[in-house]
């Protein structure tokens, strides 16, 4: 995909696929026969009152477990209740359903969205297309001041978030004037590459532009190059008072109010072998194998599927693995493509600490990671600081998985924190 | 729809520059023939000898190592080849087979193996195996004695030698020019100054090695051998003149930036060259040895991790 340029000495710069495209081409993927809708709550937890043979209306609240919300994306019978393993130890409930063929509406939301309460908008609203984190607003330890609409997407080769911008302007626009309603935030900011941004100004939304080099459309990058301020190494923007939304979800949002009817649609970057990228419409929770047929994709045994992007995407186990409601890009790798990690040693070329867009001490923090000690790398070397942008693994000369560990070392650092607190 | 393909799972990213450690070797190995080449031209036989018999036994200690130690076999990364290489770019063309295999040895045994192998080392390798055999049998590494019974057409004492007897007069017969063309005695392949700098300037574009580690070194070079010669012109040679005698220009661009005992960290590398440019001169012009620059780069790799410790504030961090 890149490579490295024939003149090393000058820093490799990676940039974000920026949508020029005025009418790109979308796919849209018929509604499957079957779904599965995951929750972030594991299945010993219990189902709230869910169970098999339940009829659900396209639209209707689903909650497993305390403060665990989804819509329904289609109308049909839940047929299987059933455990679900994801990244790093994340459990969560999958619920099939059997889809009906005629689609029914849940009245309840269209009454609510008429004057709608942030209780309400958080249940009904964080699961729409783009997964707004809603429950930001009410945490009670964060006090938001400023939301930030992200128009950028969080990998090169995705442009889900820009189209969005550039086709959905109006409910993006309506998107945000309910947000500011019912959470009571004033300070909304879009932030867009130069085209689209212009287009936002236009249209009276308030923008600040971003530029196209990787990471730069990263939270904590923006941060630091829009809003002129540094979130401290282990916090998050929400502890400054920054909340991330990605625009699809404030589109999403403009068109449940607008409407009535929540959108059960995903806009997600189809990522094909070869590179290039497509556009897709796909209902929420259908498997992931539709979509291929769909866009005329032959998955051969031993290639990759990724969710996300090329430099921070995760790679899923099945084809039956359903779209979610954060589904940014969908990245499809030949199998001859797949750069496997080595054994080798580091080397200490030192191309990491100079790509690393935070500045840390990459070739000490993976002498320190290797044989896991976690908290001295933390200690010393800044491991908190991380961005999470999977740089130093691309330019790693030895092949060393970096970005795997640093994540592996930072949830075991959760974990093992995690642990100590329930024992005091 | 339950039909189960097999799907690799690793981890991201899923896409990489392309860069091998075996690239970056071989590049260095190219980027040494220049000298290499115009040394076997003027030495003849004897100087072939001992650099295929430096690379062919550098390559063969990383293997016994490797069939000790039951680890996957190294060698084709080009790290011995490189270690055997540069060692004998260092060793006069008369020296005997024994020498430049125990040379090897200490070079890639003690020097980098014993340590856990590339990546690992403290020393550059080749630099300390080069200094055991220095102070165990210090005539052998005497250019004047070694290179005694060749003809070159040319002034055959060693310069750095003609410095230290007959002080800056003793240097007058060596201009710039004769020097970069490698008319002067020394090393195998450390006497072409223009092949070193072409092959230098050739790995930094490339990226194998890091400019601000070599130019700091010269720039330390420079400096020193300056303030000398100005403080006491009759003495101290020009700047000129060390620039392009002993081990300098090999020093710079093959020795200093090894990757595993030099720092990566900007201004780091440039005090660790600086130093390292510092102390050639300073045992060059008042130290007890001729050439200066392989004690100058064991001491400033000694001194790479202090330095390392100066670096960039982390994204966010809380002091």
């Amino acid at each position: 995909m890149i490579k490295k340029s024939f003149i090393g000495l000058v820093k490799p710069r990676i940039d974000y696929t920026v949508l020029t495209d005025l009418d790109p081409a979308l796919i849209e993927v018929s509604k499957p026969s079957q779904i599965k809708l995951l929750l972030e709550s594991p299945l010993d937890r219990g189902n709230g009152d869910l169970k098999k043979g339940d009829l659900l209306k396209t639209g209707q609240l689903v909650t497993t477990a305390k403060d665990i919300y989804a819509t329904s994306p289609v109308t049909g019978t839940v047929s299987d209740l059933s455990g679900w393993a994801g990244d790093f130890g994340r459990n969560f409930t999958a619920i099939t359903m059997d889809v009906a063929k005629d689609e029914e509406y849940d009245e309840q939301f269209s009454d609510i969205a008429k004057e709608i309460s942030l209780e309400s908008a958080i249940r009904y609203l964080s699961a729409v297309p783009g997964s707004p984190p809603l429950k930001n607003f009410k945490h009670p330890d964060v006090d938001i001041h400023t939301i930030i609409v992200n128009g950028m997407d969080e990998d090169i080769a995705v442009t889900t978030n820009q189209y969005v911008v550039q086709s959905r302007l109006k409910a993006l626009k309506s998107g945000i004037a309910a947000v500011g309603k019912f959470t009571g935030i004033n300070s909304i900011v879009l932030v867009a590459p130069e085209r689209l941004a212009a287009m936002a100004l236009a249209a009276g939304i308030e923008v600040k532009v971003v530029g196209s080099q990787y990471p730069m459309a990263q939270p904590k990058m923006i941060i630091k190059n829009l809003f002129g301020q540094v979130v401290p190494a282990g916090k998050k923007p929400e502890n400054l008072g920054y909340c991330f939304i990605s625009a699809e979800a404030v589109a999403s949002i403009g068109t449940a109010m607008d409407t009535g009817k929540i959108p059960t649609d995903k806009i997600l970057t189809l990522i094909r072998k070869d590179g290039s990228t497509t556009l897709v419409s796909v209902r929420i929770g259908t498997p992931v194998s539709e979509v291929f047929k769909a866009c005329d994709i032959t998955i051969n045994d031993k290639d990759q599927v990724i969710f996300g992007g090329p430099l921070t995407g995760s790679a899923i186990y099945s084809e039956d693995h359903p779209i979610l409601s954060d589904t940014n890009a969908i990245m499809i790798q030949d199998k001859d493509n797949v750069p496997l990690s080595s054994e080798y040693p580091c080397v200490n070329c030192g191309e990491c600490v100079r790509i690393c867009p935070a500045r840390m001490q990459v070739n000490m923090i993976v002498r320190l990671l290797e044989p896991g000690h976690y908290e001295e790398a933390e200690n010393n070397y800044d491991l908190n600081s991380c961005i999470e942008c999977g740089l130093c693994s691309f330019v790693c000369v030895a092949k060393i998985p970096i970005f795997q560990y640093i994540r592996l070392a930072k949830y075991e650092l959760d974990r093992i924190r995690l642990a100590e607190a329930e024992h005091v | 729809m339950y039909s189960q393909k097999k799907l690799i799972v690793s981890h991201a990213p899923f896409i990489h520059d392309g860069s091998r450690v075996p690239t970056r070797n071989y590049h260095i190995l190219l980027a040494a023939l220049p000298a290499v080449l115009m040394g076997l031209f003027q030495y003849g036989i004897p100087a072939v000898a001992v650099v295929a018999l430096s690379v062919s036994s550098a390559i063969l200690w990383e293997l016994v190592i490797n069939v000790l130690r039951k680890s996957e076999k190294t060698i084709g990364d080009g790290n011995a080849a490189v270690i055997g290489l540069v060692f004998a770019m260092l060793l006069p063309a008369t020296v005997p087979w024994w020498f430049v295999i125990t040379g090897t040895f200490f070079a890639v045994v003690v020097g980098q193996q014993i340590f856990g192998g590339i990546g690992s080392n403290p020393f550059n390798p080749v630099v300390l195996g080069a200094l055991i055999l220095f102070i165990g049998w210090k005539d052998y590494f005497d250019f004047n004695v070694a290179l005694v019974n060749f003809d070159f057409g040319f002034d055959a004492i060693y310069p750095l030698t003609a410095l230290k007897s007959f002080g800056a007069a003793g240097t007058q017969g060596f201009t710039p020019g004769d020097l970069l063309m490698a008319k002067q005695t020394g090393g195998i392949g450390s006497t072409f100054g223009l092949g070193l700098v072409l092959g230098g300037i050739y790995l930094i574009i490339r990226g194998f090695i890091r400019w601000e580690i070599s130019l700091s070194f010269l720039a330390g070079v420079v400096i020193t051998a300056l303030i000398f010669n100005v403080v006491n012109p009759d003495q101290y040679a020009g700047p000129m003149f060390h620039l392009f005698t002993g081990y300098t220009l090999i020093g710079a661009f093959f020795l200093a930036p090894e990757d595993s005992s030099s720092p990566v960290n900007f201004i780091p590398m440039l005090i660790y060259g600086l130093v390292g440019g510092f102390m050639t001169i300073l045992i060059r012009n008042i130290g007890a040895y001729v050439d200066g620059v392989l004690f100058a780069i064991l001491l400033i790799n000694l001194l790479a991790p202090i330095f390392e410790k100066i670096r960039p504030k982390a994204l966010g961090k809380v002091d």
